[in-house]
């Protein structure tokens, strides 16, 4: 359990400590501006970032403790639970999302089908794909590490939510917060790493 | 002939289907050919890109009927050989930084009387076409470069501020996914999926994968250029399109050949 808190912050550990006098990174917003004059007038939001993505850029992902704790406060009261409080969907659904990295780009539009999480991009997670990236920690036996714990459960699906409520200035997408998937498809997520039947924990 | 078998062979790796097993396959192959082309550096397709760009270098174009022969890319006006490995830079006539593709597109106006408002609508090539005149003549420039050291000035104040802005920019997050370069580029041995990555952010790896551009890209069959690598890392990022000659796409790039200072230029480079 305390492996992935220790690989996030070996991680951070590794950005080299740049001077204290950083540029603002507000200062680049007119060129960002400029940069991308096709964009369509509610992609905005995209160019700017929010609160938090200010505080990580500037930080180079690397908070103070008092924003830190701002952060995790923040991101934490964006979650949206299930309404009856089943974090578990179907994890075959799950895989499928987890294989797929459909959705978002300026050529996905109009959406010919739904997002994907394309979890296989950053972290291994059944023994059968083989093309998995190393940019996040191996999720392998993910459930099975924490013997399928209910809490464990709950705390997948905030991390998939949004994973700077656990981390602040995590490098993995707000999945739940930022309306890339919907709470049906964390749901199925959440199965693929925590159901004893998904092979992520029954190593196949 | 020897280019011909390559070239249908790499068109084969192109069109196969994505799956796991031959994604691992697919670099095995392109490994092997890259040790084919250490035997034999003329073989890379990219060369034909070099080849037509010093044509078009020479031909008489746009509105204006000029060549590109009177083009100052820092050196000079018409002096290429040496004039990538200081580039980006400040041109005084411009006012602004500029990498080579800016520079080239800013000549084809002023020289040519190309309207570079149209150029950069559709200024990158799609999969499978062959990389568009700008790109062709940058890879001509950046060819002519091959086997110097990076060394883009910093004396200017434009300059260094271009730098600054471009390192700002490479750990700025911001889109849907919350991506910045960094989150991809600040640390060494990572992979997405079995893509390699590289540790931009260290001057170790990013001398030895910058000089590479422009590259041939197995998996489109065309030339990249580096404004379109910029381009296809934001669509990546779920960001809009990058326009070329932007401040920030020359941000951008001024601060990854500063983070490749010294390293060799090997362009054209292969890539998967």
């Amino acid at each position: 359990m305390r492996i992935i808190p220790a690989i996030f912050a070996l991680a951070l550990g590794a950005i080299p400590a740049a001077a204290q006098q950083r540029p603002d990174p507000a200062a680049a917003d007119p060129a960002i501006k400029a940069a991308f004059p096709t964009a369509p007038a509610d992609w905005a939001p995209r160019l700017t970032g929010d609160d938090t993505m200010q505080q990580c850029s500037v930080s180079r992902n690397s908070p103070s403790k008092e924003v830190a704790e701002a952060i995790q406060k923040r991101e934490l009261a964006s979650i949206a639970y299930p309404p009856d409080n089943n974090f578990m969907g179907d994890w075959k659904k799950g895989e499928a999302l987890a294989q797929s990295g459909y959705g978002l780009r300026f050529t996905d539009y109009p959406a010919r089908q739904a997002n994907g999480g394309n979890c296989y991009a950053c972290h291994q997670l059944t023994k059968k794909e083989v093309s998995y990236g190393t940019l996040g920690p191996s999720l392998s036996e993910y459930g099975k590490l924490r013997d399928f714990k209910p809490e464990a459960v709950k705390a997948a699906y905030e991390k998939i939510y949004n994973s700077h409520a656990a981390f602040p200035c995590s490098t993995m997408p707000r999945f739940g917060a930022n309306k890339v998937l919907t709470v049906e498809q964390i749901k199925d997520a959440v199965a693929l790493l925590m159901s004893p039947e998904s092979p992520v924990n029954t190593g196949q | 002939m020897r280019l011909l078998i390559l070239l249908v062979a790499m068109a084969a790796f192109a069109l196969a289907p994505r799956a796991v097993a031959q994604d691992a396959e697919t670099e095995k192959a392109i490994e092997k050919y890259r040790a084919m082309l250490r035997e034999d550096p003329w073989s890379n397709p990219g060369f034909l890109d070099v080849d037509r760009g010093e044509a078009l270098w020479t031909t008489a174009a746009g509105p204006k009927k000029a060549t590109m022969e009177q083009c100052d890319l820092g050196k000079g006006p018409g002096k290429v050989d040496g004039a990538f490995a200081e580039l980006p830079r400040y041109f005084a006539d411009a006012d602004r930084v500029m990498d080579v593709e800016t520079r080239l597109l800013w000549c084809m106006e002023k020289l040519q009387g190309i309207s570079a408002a149209d150029y950069v609508k559709r200024p990158h090539p799609g999969g499978g076409q062959p990389v568009k005149d700008l790109g062709a003549m940058a890879t001509y420039v950046a060819a002519k470069s091959a086997g110097q050291k990076f060394a883009a000035p910093l004396g200017h104040a434009k300059e260094r501020e271009t730098v600054a802005l471009g390192e700002t920019l490479f750990y700025r997050r911001s889109g849907p996914f919350d991506f910045a370069c960094a989150t991809c580029h600040a640390n060494s041995g990572l992979r997405i999926r079995l893509q390699g990555l590289p540790y931009l952010a260290e001057k170790k790896e990013a001398s030895k994968v910058i000089g590479e551009w422009p590259a041939y890209r197995v998996s489109t069959t065309h030339v990249m250029t580096m404004q379109h690598r910029m381009f296809d890392c934001y669509w990546q990022m779920r960001m809009p399109e990058l326009q070329l000659g932007s401040d920030a796409s020359v941000a951008l790039i001024a601060f990854l050949t500063k983070q490749a200072d010294g390293g060799e230029i090997a362009a054209p480079g292969l890539k998967r």
